[in-house]
């Protein structure tokens, strides 16, 4: 008799029935069903989403290149309102740009949307750009949005929502979203650490945790450093997702999928050692090894070497570069300050001013003056999220990256001592037979059996895991110069923005200024 | 004649170069052989201490220049002279141009609180400018400019004397009346000044705060800009001539990001030198003049109380003595009554004056701003072109 067919799987690719129990490495590769994805959806109605939700994704950017957070702006804070709507709706190039220099909407959107006349050009070319990503890349978007605060007092959490959208046949539904705290995050990236480093896995490191940050929040300080920090970390933790669903290995990690479908994860505690001091300790620790090697293995340790010289080169001028431009966006923030002094010592010149069109073009003055505030702090924001936090989050992935080198050489001394032991087991075998005691020969032969395949087996972990460590290497770097490039180009699109508002508050004053008399 | 032909320099900002067809046409007697508009502070030359101005100014009968070189003593020769005029009715009711304070060069440190604003940008520019003015407005200045030391000052090839001049009459005026300061007698016996003084005293204050708090907008512009410097050093090091191709796009990107910061920094210095040329000078100029105008109607104020003082004397005096009484109240009053007409005058002018240059500082902050970000925009936008690469779809 044939049982009645699950209702899912005639509709599915069948390949995926039995998704459930797909933790072994050996499994299809779940991109063998992407190509079909002309398939029928699931009828399976879409759980997690409100009926009115727009897509959410309209001009995300490809989950290869971080959408950048620019909030913050102005009055609003970082928290975001439940209307769906808001998130990508300005989006889309075609919208009025009129109230683009009066209003800068919170929320995560890519800088294209400001740009008048001329923008277009860019930001087709900006589409053109993140299609181009798209093809290098899975299916795969992801958004981190919507900080809450849940809960009172110590005990308070921020909760985010955490937005999917594929057409991969993996997941259950196209586009979804469920809640996550900050200490979700940190145990996927420990799940992840204790399977895939082994590997020798580049595994995109979660974002540091913060007493001071968070216990403003918890307190309820609404100012802006706390939303500041808020907004910070949210943009992090989005990075963070992407970069870890652009892996092609860790995206078909069942802990990955589990974390952006299922509703409700058990609490991850063990996330002590993933504080700031204990990810470096544990990174260093492991680097410490590759220093420590003295002898040569063969040819290609050569490229092993130096990728790894070059590896902490490279960490010491980012770090180096980080602190310039801390001091850079320091210096932003100043301006912004001093310009809204500025404003109002002339808005009071205007006031006391006894002739009517200096008088109003003073005030006038006072209030472009604080609409320069606003662009700088806009400026300072970019300076911050663009180019800070990306120069940040690679100090950190280098880090990561020195930590698979390490991996591979533990994997490499574990050959190396299983050759010793086997070699002490022959050795022992060879006493046992010239003091002539069978009975624990029996046991000597054993062990050397049992140690033969055990070298034969670290032999092979260590040239699996250097073939491994060299090509996420390779991929990491190729990610690494799209990921600059991206940002850069973004970059210099607030910064023509940036110029463009300026022009035109200047543009509106200078007649007030002609009309003195 | 708004001397605007110099599109990229600062055009002086003199009442006089501003002001169009005051009443300053009445030919004074002792004419200056220079047109006052004309006088430039062309450059600064530090020799150690020492810092010499180079000072030029068109012949009025146009057959000409004047080139002569001045250190800030003589400069001060010529304000203390101005102040010692005699000859010069109601001389205290002038409101004499302000002179910019000594500059010590060697000492950066305590140059910018010495001259606050017109010592920001690293050059003499600023300071020159400044001086610049202050010429034009004692040669623009129908009673002031009539004295032979401007003359001497603009046209000999020989620096006027060097020596310590006499203090002349004002300061000792101003010396012997410390007392009446601290009496807070502001009663005045005329509406006109009574307002202009409590004007006065409310805008010297903010006008004061505005130039201070301008300054410091500029000095963090220029913190932006070394920063932005050091980043684009910073990035030049991380260039490294690698085989690999992930290790070359690296390197470029970092040469491209260096050059973005490189203009980066080039803009916001010229926004701080925009800042400085116009809207600085004229709150530096602003400030200043509203305190030489306090002097002035502080200066008359003495000249009341001096007259209340001899007409009290008068009413009160012994007949011997009331005949002398009369006469000091006499002249008391001519003296006062003088000093309020230049004082009348020379307020109207002033307020004219001012607005006139508050207006062609915006104007001409507005304008360079726009210009700046203009060609700031068009670098952005060639550098975004650039960015896109030769993409076939483009």
């Amino acid at each position: 008799m044939n049982p009645p067919p699950f209702p899912d799987t005639a509709e599915q690719e069948p390949v995926f029935s039995d998704m459930g129990d797909g933790d072994s490495d050996e499994g299809e590769d779940i991109f063998l069903g992407s190509s079909k994805t002309g398939a029928e959806s699931p009828s399976v109605p879409q759980l997690n989403i409100k009926a009115e939700t727009t897509d959410l994704f309209a001009e995300q950017a490809s989950s290869t290149a971080p959408t950048v957070g620019l909030g913050t702006g102005g009055s609003s804070n970082g928290v975001q309102s439940d209307d769906d709507n808001d998130l990508f709706s300005d989006a889309h190039v075609e919208l009025p740009t009129e109230n683009a220099s009066s209003s800068t909407p919170s929320g995560p959107r890519p800088a294209a949307t400001f740009i008048p006349g001329t923008a277009d050009m860019q930001t087709k070319s900006m589409e053109q750009l993140e299609e181009e990503e798209a093809k290098d890349t899975f299916d795969v978007d992801v958004a981190v949005t919507n900080p809450e605060k849940v809960g009172d007092g110590m005990h308070a959490f921020m909760a985010y929502r955490v937005s999917t959208k594929s057409t991969l046949p993996v997941f259950r539904n196209k586009e979804f979203s469920v809640k996550r705290r900050f200490s979700d995050f940190l145990g996927l990236y420990e799940k992840l650490s204790i399977k895939q480093s082994l590997q020798g896995c580049i595994i995109p490191s979660p974002p540091e945790k913060s007493v001071v940050g968070m216990t403003k929040v918890k307190v309820g300080k609404d100012d802006s450093s706390s939303v500041e920090f808020v907004e910070r970390r949210r943009a992090a933790l989005e990075r963070y997702l992407q970069r870890i669903v652009a892996h092609s290995v860790l995206l078909q990690d069942p802990d990955v999928r589990e974390f952006l479908e299922r509703d409700e994860l058990p609490r991850a505690v063990n996330t002590q050692a993933l504080s700031g001091a204990g990810f470096l300790k544990m990174i260093n620790k492991a680097s410490d090894a590759v220093n420590k090697m003295t002898i040569k293995m063969n040819e290609s340790d050569t490229w092993f070497e130096d990728k790894f010289q070059e590896v902490e080169n490279e960490e010491q001028q980012l770090r180096k570069l980080h602190i310039v431009v801390d001091s850079l966006v320091n210096h932003r923030k100043e301006l912004c300050g001093n310009t809204a002094v500025f404003a109002k010592s002339m808005a009071m010149l205007g006031n006391s001013e006894d002739n009517t069109a200096l008088s109003r073009a003073l005030s006038q003055l006072a209030e472009v003056e604080d609409k320069m505030e606003q662009l700088h702090h806009d400026q300072a924001t970019s300076d911050f999220f663009i180019l800070a936090e990306l120069l940040a989050d690679y100090v950190r992935l280098l880090g990561t990256v020195r930590g698979c080198f390490g991996q591979r050489m533990r994997a490499w001394q574990r050959w190396q001592e299983a050759q010793s032991t086997l070699q002490r087991k022959r050795e022992a075998e060879a006493k046992l037979l010239w003091a002539n005691k069978p009975d624990k020969l029996q046991q000597a032969k054993e062990d050397i059996t049992e140690w033969e395949s055990r070298v034969t087996q670290y032999e092979r972990d260590f040239d699996r895991i250097s073939v491994t460590v060299r090509k996420e290497v390779l991929q990491f770097e190729k990610e690494k110069a799209k990921d600059f490039k991206f940002q850069i180009y973004k970059y210099l699109e607030t910064m023509l923005q940036s110029q463009q508002r300026l022009i035109k508050f200047w543009e509106a004053f200078l007649p007030e200024a002609k009309a003195i008399a | 004649m708004m001397e605007e032909e110099e599109a990229e320099e600062c055009p002086p900002l003199s009442p006089v170069s501003v002001v169009e067809g005051t009443e300053e046409e009445v030919t004074p007697p002792r004419a200056l052989s220079v047109s006052p508009g004309t006088v430039r502070v062309t450059e600064a030359a530090q020799d150690g201490e020492l810092l010499t101005f180079i000072i030029v100014s068109q012949k009025l009968s146009g057959t000409g220049e004047y080139h002569v070189d001045r250190t800030y003593e003589d400069f001060d020769w010529l304000q203390q002279h101005l102040f010692s005029l005699e000859d010069v009715p109601g001389i205290q009711g002038i409101i004499f141009p302000p002179l910019p304070a000594r500059a010590q060069p060697n000492a950066p440190g305590k140059l910018v609180r010495q001259l606050g604003l017109l010592a920001t940008g690293g050059t003499w520019t600023p300071y020159c400018r400044a001086l610049e003015a202050y010429l034009q407005q004692v040669a623009g200045h129908s009673l002031l400019s009539r004295t032979q030391h401007l003359e001497t000052f603009l046209t000999s090839p020989e620096p006027p004397g060097r020596q310590k001049v006499k203090r002349g009459l004002f300061n000792r005026l101003s010396q012997a009346v410390e007392g009446i300061r601290k009496d807070g007698h502001t009663e005045d016996v005329d509406d006109f000044f009574r307002t202009e003084r409590e004007h006065n005293l409310s805008l010297t204050g903010l006008s004061r705060a505005a130039a201070e708090r301008f300054l410091e907008v500029v000095q963090t512009e220029q913190k932006i800009a070394v920063a932005c410097g050091h980043f684009a050093a910073s990035l030049q090091l991380c260039v490294e001539a690698g085989d690999d191709p992930g290790q070359e796009t690296f390197s470029k990107m970092c040469v491209k990001i260096s050059e973005i910061m490189e203009s980066m920094k080039k803009n916001v210095q010229k926004v701080a030198e925009n800042d400085v040329t116009t809207l600085g000078l004229g709150l530096d100029l602003e400030c200043r003049y509203q305190e030489a105008e306090k002097e002035m109607l502080f200066r008359r104020t003495c000249k009341l109380v001096e007259l209340e003082t001899a007409s009290r004397n008068a009413e009160r005096a012994k007949p011997l003595k009331k005949a002398a009484m009369d006469e000091i109240k006499k002249a008391a009053e001519k003296d006062f009554d003088q000093v309020s007409v230049v004082a009348k005058q020379e307020v109207a002018r002033f307020q004219r004056a001012r607005v006139a240059v508050l207006r062609q500082a915006l104007v001409r902050w507005c304008e360079l701003q726009i210009l700046t970000a203009t060609g700031s925009a068009e670098q952005w936008n060639q550098q975004l072109l650039a960015f896109r690469g030769p993409e076939p779809s483009s």
